[in-house]
């Protein structure tokens, strides 16, 4: 008993010394110390803000949901979020979970969409040994960081496949063009499988071209596109740069359909593409129009909430927040000594370290958990294997087309 | 070759707004031997007032051409106005000190309005809304031009030669004229040289504020931050014109326009922003007075 006194000391004046040593700033409200820190990172704001925005509403309306049903409490500590802005930059999402780590002692963090982001943060949280769970980024590489990181999605090797079986399948196309952001992981890796399997299903990629996050004009990628007749355009972009690019390639008359993959999932698509985007497709985790009871309940509390439709991203952040909330009640039954350590009080000790390592083996053992995106169950590399739907924007609407096991 | 031509239409597109901004940097250098760092903002200042503009006009639901002139004027007006006080406040208390305390205030400018617009307008991009209804016009050959381009390019030819008019057949022109050439003579000859240096911002910053509006009309995003990377450009547009020289910064902002262009088209995207420099080494190392350099009396 008088270790233990002593190493809570100990890791009391850690604490403070830390919060102090890097200017007090901090907001480490270390009242109590019977709280349960969970961090969150997102793109709040800069280009893809809709991106970080969802994310947070998402663990919100979760958190919202805990506090009803059980005053906020796991095994007795009460659970607090803090969330934090990376701007949309990598090296700013480095950033943020370092200060979530080190001076806000989270025990989890739920973060990023963009998988550029998330694999800059992704080997701080390993090497810290912090459970990290990312909603929504769906690069392979991500988890493949390590044994701490896991997701509620899945992979682009999948979502890839699925776009390219789609074009040739149920399109019937012959001929696509490839538009990518070279500097995007995500794009990257998405582009990759979708020209293998849409190479494998018969087709050809007649031209690639290239952008980067944050370029104002595509005229001349999409005069180079043009030149090349294709049937279709596939863009593996984000919503922003999508809509612009929609935009251009009319004004060019390019009349050929658009293809994407979720990183589309925005309300602000519409608003910035417009008219542009009729007849677009895109690969998405859920489809709002699906009767699925559990999520349609989501969607209207999410609406009554917040007073906007949700989308998939925030979806997925609900998920990712509610199986870390039952991963964490899982832990307070099965071991209630080892969850103590998890306790705000408990930061930088030893109980601290193996408790979050028993957590992090708790949510990658997720197993038929029933998510409002779908069914989640985490396979040997922490990745959900879930159906990916496609949609169609048809009048300034998304609309369920097909969806696609894996 | 229909690829090509649509490419060179692309870049004249593009070329022409470097060239509306590079006349601003090219005008404050002609009279202060200044180079004014914050300008690439005020162009971001342009886009946002013609933002606020059409809403106010509501430009953006039935859009007429009224309405559009109306964003348009309304915007360069404003950033005129903004030049004004941005000179008076900033550059005038320096302008006895030696040239390097100028060019600081200047960098020190940019980032306040830089700052200050994510403040204002806040971090994440705005959209500018669709106040000219899109349309395309097929020039043959496979080459389309939508009518926001051909705005694009008219408009700046437009503002070009009123430029050219101002300065070489007005009163003020000519006074501009005697100010580039010796501050000191002019104010001798009875030309109040700090109005003229004014007047010369003004009309600098409403360039670059229809500018603004241009890009923003086929390219509706618009950050705080969209000014940065486009002012270095057309700075190097003006250089690579002759800096002080007005046709020459009308050249070399085509010149830049086409040729970021052409490289995104035919090479990578990657080098787009890199060619920009390219041309700078290159232009300084060949001629370092630039195309027009020589062209001492087109000064302003």
């Amino acid at each position: 008993m008088r270790l233990r006194q002593a190493l809570v000391l100990v890791a009391a004046l850690n604490a403070t010394f830390l919060a102090t040593g890097c200017g007090g700033a901090g907001g480490s409200k270390t009242g109590g110390g019977a709280e349960l820190v969970v961090g969150v990172y997102g793109s709040l704001t800069g280009n893809d803000a809709t991106f970080g925005e969802s994310t947070k509403l998402g663990v919100e309306l979760a958190l919202a949901e805990l506090v009803a049903a059980k005053q906020g409490k796991i095994g007795g500590l009460t659970v607090r979020t803090v969330v934090e802005d990376d701007q949309g930059r990598a090296e700013e999402a480095a950033t943020v979970v370092q200060k979530l780590i080190n001076q806000d002692r989270v025990i989890a963090v739920i973060g990023e969409v963009a998988s550029s982001r998330s694999l800059a943060a992704a080997p701080i949280c390993q090497a810290a040994g912090v459970p990290m769970i990312t909603p929504s980024s769906t690069n392979p590489k991500v988890t493949e960081v390590g044994s701490f990181i896991s997701r509620m999605c899945f992979i682009d090797p999948f979502q890839g496949t699925v776009m390219a079986r789609f074009a040739a399948r149920n399109l019937g196309l012959k001929k696509v063009a490839i538009l990518k952001d070279v500097k995007s992981d995500y794009s990257v890796g998405l582009s990759q499988y979708f020209t293998e399997a849409f190479k494998a299903a018969g087709g050809s990629i007649v031209v690639e071209q290239a952008y980067t996050a944050g370029d104002q004009d595509f005229s001349a990628q999409l005069t180079a596109i043009k030149a090349r007749h294709p049937d279709a355009i596939f863009i593996p972009g984000y919503y922003t740069e999508v809509g612009l690019i929609a935009r251009k390639a009319r004004e060019l008359g390019l009349t050929c359909p658009l293809l994407g993959g979720d990183g589309w999932e925005s309300d602000q698509l519409l608003e910035i593409g417009g008219e542009a985007l009729n007849g677009a497709y895109y690969s998405n985790h859920f489809a709002s129009d699906n009767p699925d009871p559990k999520l349609q309940e989501f969607l209207k509390n999410f609406r009554a909430k917040f007073g906007k439709d949700p989308d998939a991203i925030g979806g997925l952040a609900y998920d990712a927040a509610n199986v870390l909330f039952a991963s964490l009640e899982k832990l307070a039954t099965e071991d209630a000594d080892a969850f103590k350590g998890l306790a705000s009080s408990m930061a930088g000790t030893v109980e601290r370290k193996e408790a979050e390592q028993d957590l992090a083996l708790l949510i990658a053992a997720t197993k038929d958990y029933p998510g409002v995106t779908g069914i989640i169950t985490l396979d040997a590399n922490r990745n959900a294997s879930k159906p990916a739907v496609v949609l169609e924007i048809k009048g300034g609407k998304k609309i369920f087309n097909t969806s696609i096991n894996p | 070759m229909s690829e090509f031509l649509q490419q060179l239409v692309n870049g004249v597109t593009w070329g022409s707004v470097y060239a509306l901004i590079a006349l601003g940097y090219t005008m404050v250098y002609g009279i202060l031997r200044l180079i004014n760092f914050a300008h690439g903002d005020v162009y971001m200042l342009g886009a946002f007032m013609g933002l606020y503009a059409s809403r106010w006009f509501h430009a953006g639901e039935s859009p007429n051409a009224f309405k559009a002139l109306a964003v348009l004027v309304t915007s360069m007006v404003l950033c005129a106005l903004i030049g004004m006080v941005i000179e008076r406040l900033a550059y005038k208390p320096v302008r006895k000190s030696p040239r390097l305390a100028a060019l600081i205030t200047a960098i020190g400018v940019s980032l306040l309005l830089e700052n200050g617009g994510v403040l204002l307008f806040g971090a994440s991009p705005r959209f500018f809304p669709q106040i000219v209804e899109q349309r395309n016009i097929p020039l043959g050959m496979g080459v389309t031009l939508s009518n926001q381009q051909l705005i694009v390019i008219v408009v700046s030819l437009v503002l070009m030669l009123a430029l050219r008019w101002l300065v070489t057949s007005t009163r003020v022109g000519k006074a501009m004229q005697a100010v580039s050439h010796n501050h000191m003579a002019a104010a001798l000859m009875g030309i109040s040289v700090d109005r003229i240096i004014t007047f010369t911002f003004m009309i600098g910053s409403a360039l670059a504020a229809a500018a603004g509006v241009l890009v923003a009309l086929q390219s509706p995003k618009i950050e705080p931050y969209m000014g940065i990377l486009p002012g270095l450009k057309a700075f190097v547009a003006a250089v690579l014109g002759g800096i002080g020289n007005i046709p020459g910064a009308v050249v070399g902002g085509l010149v830049m326009g086409v040729a970021e262009v052409l490289v995104t088209g035919y090479l990578s995207p990657t080098y787009r922003d890199a060619i920009a420099f390219v041309l700078l080494i290159f232009i300084l190392l060949v001629r370092p007075a630039g195309i027009f350099g020589k062209a001492v009396a087109e000064k302003v």
